[in-house]
């Protein structure tokens, strides 16, 4: 197998960070949802979990300034490989177990350019979809409430 | 000193019996779910995740409702599940400048970038019952919604008085900070350990301290230079992907609060910060946070600690509510041998004293000291 189709078989890290990000959020049911309509994801095996532990979060002294422990969360993650021998990884905030397993059975799948198209169209671009909405639903929420000062001018 | 006392197996399990139906109240009243605590009782149970050090809102809520609502013990279980957990790693540090903003307040400025979002506060509420409540099933009214306009996360406002130079810069280290949960704090112990701390101190501790500053206990005069509170991302690295990736978000609350700083030989008069960030929207917590961070950073910016508040030894090693309230509870624990040993050791005092007595009565009959 030459360099470049090496290069080409293996998605940008930003790509697969991408729908890294979108899956971790979506949770089981999302997934399975969506999955509904997609291509039936390829068998795997679990090498690592589904297994829950906690990740310290860090903050930044004054926003900006140096790290510090702000305080632990709970994370799943989960390893799982493929037959063609394709690791996918999970990890998600939180203790749903088979979300994880679902998350890396899906980013397993992904790495395959094949099965990338139809996956990200069918699962993954819904999600980020519905994600962005209640996002934008919040700024919405958020921008009723802003206030409109009236006599600027005078008032100090 | 405690002793180790048998018996009482019976006893105690009626105890813990009789404190399941306690918990569970009236069985014509519907029992309450963990997931009605998570979705109605937000407060609380960001509360309990911010003490409890542990993001979890499913645990908080499920511990909310095993401590029957006492916070602080459900706080207590929190921290004692986390011990049962493998630590998997450290996130990158959480990017509060990206918030997706729910609510964002400035006390300093009236018009800045990005405006003042309310969001849904207790603020310009007028604290009177509202009955309506108590009757169930009405719906909520409909929440309003306008067009955001631009779509850029709202400036720090601290970075526009850093924009003209008046705010002191903070340190840029990245370096790794230190973690109160795995090794015990050593004083002087410096502002990471002491933001951990204070993240995680009881709410009420902390107002009181900053409430302190506040009445002129430590020199403090500050200004929200801004509350903001809403989701952040947080970001990983795990090392079999060697790339950053999210892995969800958390509710966070932060305060930078603005204080005057006159200057110090090496520095010009300028601002300076006290920064507050908890998990959820207990603002009250982040408010004070910020305040006590700044009255702890007398010592760096060259003020002389006069106060409590001002203290990092004493400020530190009383705001964590669980190691507090295992030392208040110990006392409950059986103290027999302690307890029969003051007895007599009272029971000896008095003896003496009758027998000095008796001896001087004997020897100066006339005499009636006031010591005796």
């Amino acid at each position: 197998m030459s360099v470049d189709v090496e290069q080409e078989r293996r998605p940008a890290d930003d790509e697969r960070r991408r729908w890294m990000g979108v899956i971790a959020r979506a949770g089981a049911a999302g997934i399975a949802a969506r999955l509904a309509d997609a291509p039936p994801l390829p068998p795997h095996t679990r090498l690592r979990g589904p297994e829950t532990g906690l990740v310290m979060v860090r903050g930044r002294a004054g926003g900006d300034g140096a790290p510090f422990n702000l305080g632990e969360m709970t994370v799943t993650r989960c390893a799982v490989r493929l037959g063609d021998g394709t690791v996918g990884h999970a990890y998600l905030a939180g203790r749903d177990h088979r979300g994880a397993e679902l998350a890396a059975a899906l980013d397993a799948a992904l790495q395959h350019p094949p099965r990338r198209a139809a996956l990200l169209a069918a699962v993954v671009e819904p999600l980020a979809a519905e994600q962005a909405e209640a996002r934008a639903a919040t700024a919405r929420k958020a921008a009723a409430t802003r206030v409109r000062f009236l006599a600027m001018e005078t008032t100090r | 000193m405690y002793v180790a006392v048998k018996g009482g197996e019976a006893a105690i399990a009626n105890a813990h019996a009789w404190l399941a139906e306690e918990r569970r109240g009236d069985a014509r009243v519907p029992e309450i779910g963990t997931d009605a605590i998570r979705e109605q009782l937000t407060l609380a149970v960001d509360r309990v995740m911010a003490e409890g050090s542990l993001y979890d809102p499913g645990l908080a809520a499920l511990a909310i409702k095993q401590a029957r609502g006492d916070l602080i013990e459900a706080i207590f279980l929190l921290r004692a599940y986390r011990t049962t957990l493998p630590r998997l790693g450290a996130s990158t540090p959480l990017d509060t400048g990206a918030m997706t903003v729910r609510r964002r307040v400035s006390a300093a400025y009236k018009d800045l970038p990005g405006g003042q979002v309310l969001g849904p506060t207790f603020d310009y509420t007028h604290r009177l019952l509202d009955f309506a409540l108590a009757a169930e099933g009405l719906a909520p009214p409909a929440t309003a919604e306008a067009d955001p306009g631009e779509d850029a996360a709202p400036p720090r406002v601290t970075g526009l008085l850093a924009a003209e130079g008046l705010m002191a810069a903070e340190d840029a280290s990245d370096a790794e900070p230190g973690d109160l949960t795995r090794t015990p704090v050593a004083f002087p112990a410096g502002r990471a350990l002491r933001l951990q701390n204070l993240a995680r101190g009881d709410e009420g501790f902390l107002l009181s301290m900053a409430y302190s500053t506040q009445r002129g206990y430590g020199n403090n005069h500050p200004f929200v230079g801004e509350l903001r509170q809403g989701e952040v991302a947080v970001s990983l690295t795990p090392p079999e992907l060697g790339f950053e990736i999210e892995i969800g978000d958390l509710m966070v609350t932060e305060c930078q609060m603005v204080n005057q700083f006159h200057g110090s030989r090496t520095e010009p008069p300028q601002f300076t910060r006290g920064y507050g960030l908890v998990f959820g929207r207990t603002e009250r917590r982040a408010m004070a946070m910020a305040l006590m961070d700044r009255a702890l950073r007398g010592a760096e910016l060259g003020e002389t600690a006069e106060a409590p508040a001002q203290d990092e030894e004493f400020v530190l090693s009383h705001s964590d509510n669980v190691e507090a309230t295992g030392f208040l509870e110990h006392l409950k624990l059986p103290h027999y041998v302690d307890f029969q040993s003051e007895l007599e050791a009272v029971r000896a005092m008095r003896a003496a004293v009758e027998a000095e007595r008796s001896r001087r009565a004997a020897t100066q009959p006339e005499m009636e000291g006031p010591e005796g």
